[in-house]
């Protein structure tokens, strides 16, 4: 308990920053789903077909996981820019945008329309007695009596926007997110809690001045309501303030990295190395694996680790084996010529999926092989990240070895290691530079059809610097210089309970471990 | 009583083949009548009988399905429709005060959407001596005045733009007996002050009978009497008119049989 206590200062390290960015996004999210959802709810208030259109449209982008309509919006944008070139930044900021207001377009638009509908009749009759225009009737009867109900579901709205923004981190924006997702990986919990409870206090505040902004309106008390407003104003301001101070620098390189311990740790070995060599370094962490290859080719993010099997199998659509080398050289050639990315080299290890399971059904049931594995598979459960089922080497791996499962449950990465040492789960596709297969004993499974293709970190650099033979320098001793057992044991140090370190720390410890093989 | 509100008299009125359909139902059916200007009529009949259609169709709250109706030899369309109902002074049984403006502002509501300049506070104080409230209540908000001063409200407020037209649907349905007694006296008074037109749909044939210059018998979406208090209680109007004035006429005897008892 102590010594979560004494994690806990460092985590709120990056919150200011973080903070003020959460709170531009979802600022300006809100902003832009008033001035869609407003004028629409006064158009629904008065067309039937119009307010079940948008009210149905509303409601079926609720259905969609915000997690889904963030990613969806990158392939959309992408497609975009085509069409508008660099106008359209299709990862960060305006997918986060997008997906966040449309998200909070469904409690404005209900509550405006059941606000300006439940307007008493006998006023609205009135209004129209005394000679209101539509406009007038509008602004001096109607929306001052539908304020209370609109300005609860602007509330709603903003607890909704303010909790779904920690989603914007899968697509390249900083925001709280940041904090809850690395924690998450890293099973640092004095960092998600420090994510959580920010953003969970932003809302709570915001909700508060929210509030007390309606309970001025309804109760008629001016000041008390252009108290708040100017508060929340503030706050704004105070968000904005920094953006201009930090900007984006043309020498800013952006360093990308998945959610997954082992990504946070190359990243900041890479960043360490930059800023040494002067240059600006900023982190766009925790993006989905599909974006980050699309992000690389699109200068949004300009150095990445990859794996060479992710490429191959998710980029270039092969399905078939062939020699380690080859499959290098292939994926290098490739990158270049079809998107100017320049393959530097892997990093000398390889983090590829490793079926494991226990070492007491390793040794009473006697499987050493896949083959082994696929003769006990109906009694067993199969725990897999998030991503793996859908995955081609999943198929690869299936057509390979005849597996039946019992069960298939998808885990976040941390937890598909708790969930087969606490038997959840009786084999999980592990990933095999992971420190916690080695600490819990797991026994991994040989795979003599070689279905699982190769998967050495490799090295991406962005069209931007892809030809910039100082930046390349600048990152070419880290080329073939970490072994698997070096990545394994900085990964662990990240991942284990006891005397956990940070990312950053663990790369710190890494760059003294580069072993040059050249 | 300042000139200002004494100036206007009323215009005439005149219905001209007017109707109005529901799908199959008939609400008011082909009615063709005139208004001297500065005549109160009350507007009677059984529920459903369109008085209420017939009234709506002349500040446009509902449009005919055919015919026209005039105001002053000018037709109602010629106008924008905001543009007549600010000329027309309408009151009805709900009110319909804006909860959220003062009295003040309530009255004023008028000449705030008009292009006219705001209503200075002495006329706001003129209105609501017009209708006998004190001056106080100006800074009162809706809710803390009870129903007859508020329907005292809504006439001020219809009369606040100087109209010359009238348009009552049944304003004092709501109200106790009493402050409905006094609420349709008093505005007699300032009907014959101020010159007006009135048109009041009411329920009440003993009001009628009492405040009104003609009574309008509505049967049906048709006027099935056209008649002044007098001729009505004389009879020999139809079977409805019969019906309508044998109410308050069996009440008023059966009155002053119990006092001869007494």
């Amino acid at each position: 308990m102590h010594e979560w206590l004494n994690n806990i200062a460092p985590a709120f390290q990056r919150v200011p920053e973080l903070l003020a960015q959460h709170l531009q996004l979802s600022f300006a999210a809100l902003a832009l789903a008033l001035l869609i959802a407003l004028p629409l709810a006064v158009w629904a208030s008065r067309n039937r077909h119009v307010a079940n259109v948008a009210l149905g449209f509303a409601s079926l982008v609720q259905t969609i996981p915000a997690l889904a309509l963030l990613a969806l919006f990158y392939p959309l944008l992408l497609a975009l820019t085509a069409l508008f070139g660099d106008l359209i930044q299709p990862l960060g900021f305006l997918p986060s945008l997008l997906a966040l207001t449309l998200y909070a377009l469904l409690p404005i638009l209900r509550n405006a329309v059941t606000g300006l509908n439940g307007v008493d009749a006998a006023i609205v009759e009135a209004a129209d007695g005394v000679g209101m225009t539509r406009a007038q009737k509008l602004r001096l009867v109607e929306a001052p009596l539908a304020a209370p109900t609109i300005m609860a579901g602007i509330r709603t709205a903003a607890v909704w926007t303010i909790g779904a923004a920690t989603l914007s981190t899968t697509v390249g924006q900083p925001s709280l997110g940041d904090l809850i997702f690395a924690g998450l990986q890293t099973q640092n919990w004095s960092l998600v809690l420090a994510g959580c409870l920010t953003s969970a206090a932003l809302a709570i505040i915001v909700d508060m001045l929210l509030g007390t902004i309606e309970n001025a309106i309804a109760t008629r008390r001016k000041r008390r309501g252009w108290t708040a407003a100017a508060l929340l104003a503030g706050g704004l301001v105070f968000a904005l303030a920094p953006i201009g101070a930090s900007g984006d620098g043309k020498d800013t390189v952006i360093i990308g990295s998945k959610r997954f311990g082992e990504q946070y740790i190359l990243a900041k070995l890479i960043g360490h190395r930059l800023e040494d060599a002067g240059y600006n370094v900023r982190y766009r962490e925790g993006l989905g694996s599909a974006v980050m290859f699309q992000a690389v080719t699109n200068d949004d993010v300009n150095i990445s680790i990859d794996y060479a099997g992710t490429v191959w199998t998710n980029e270039m659509d092969r399905t078939d084996s062939v020699p380690r080398p080859e499959m290098i050289d292939t994926i290098t050639r490739w990158s270049r010529d079809t998107y100017g990315v320049n393959v530097a080299g892997p990093l000398g290890f390889e983090n590829t999926y490793a079926f494991a399971v226990r070492p007491d059904d390793a040794e009473n049931l006697n499987i050493k092989t896949m083959d082994d594995l696929a003769r006990v598979s109906p009694d067993f459960v199969f725990g897999t990240d998030l991503e793996f089922l859908e995955r081609p080497e999943w198929q690869m791996v299936k057509d390979a070895y005849p597996l039946r499962f019992k069960g298939e449950r998808a885990f976040e990465p941390t937890f598909m290691y708790k969930a087969l040492s606490s038997r959840q789960a009786d084999v999980i596709s592990a990933f095999s530079s992971d420190g916690r297969i080695a600490a819990n004993n797991f026994v991994v499974l040989d795979d003599p059809k070689g279905a699982v293709p190769a998967y050495d970190a490799l090295l991406m650099v962005s069209p931007k610097y892809a030809n910039d033979a100082e930046f390349i320098a600048t990152i070419q001793p880290l080329l073939n210089a970490i072994s698997v057992e070096k990545m394994r044991k900085a990964n662990y140090m990240v991942d284990r309970e006891d005397d956990k370190k940070s990312p950053a720390e663990s790369a710190r410890w890494l760059a003294g471990q580069l072993e040059n093989k050249e | 009583m300042p000139d200002t509100l004494l100036k206007k008299r009323g215009p005439s009125l005149e219905f001209i083949g007017l109707s109005r359909h529901y799908g199959n139902v008939v609400a008011v059916d082909n009615i063709s009548q005139h208004i001297e200007p500065g005549e109160f009529i009350a507007l009677v009949g059984a529920s459903g009988s369109g008085k209420s259609t017939l009234l709506k169709m002349v500040n446009r709250l509902i449009e005919p399905t055919s015919g026209q109706v005039e105001i002053g030899g000018e037709d109602v369309t010629t106008h924008e429709v905001h543009e007549l109902r600010r000329s027309i002074g309408y009151v009805f049984q709900n009110i319909g005060l804006f909860p959220h403006m003062d009295i003040a502002h309530n009255i004023a509501i008028g000449s705030r959407i008009g292009s006219r300049p705001v209503l200075p506070t002495g006329e706001i104080t003129e209105l609501l001596k017009l209708v006998d409230l004190p001056t106080e209540m100006a800074s009162r908000m809706p809710d803390q005045l009870s129903g007859g001063q508020q329907q005292r409200v809504g006439v001020a407020r219809a009369l606040s733009t100087k109209p010359g037209l009238m348009l009552m649907d049944e304003p004092f349905g709501a109200l106790d007996p009493i402050t409905r007694e006094n609420l349709a006296t008093s505005y007699r008074a300032l009907h014959d002050r101020l010159g007006l037109t009135t048109i009041m749909v009411t329920h009440d044939m003993a009001k009628a009978l009492l405040i009104a210059d003609r009574i309008w018998v509505m049967s049906a979406g048709k006027i099935a009497a056209d008649a002044s208090p007098a001729q009505l209680l004389a009879g020999g109007y139809g079977d409805e008119a019969e019906s309508l004035v044998a109410v308050p006429r069996g009440q008023a005897e059966r009155l002053l049989a119990r006092k001869a008892d007494g």
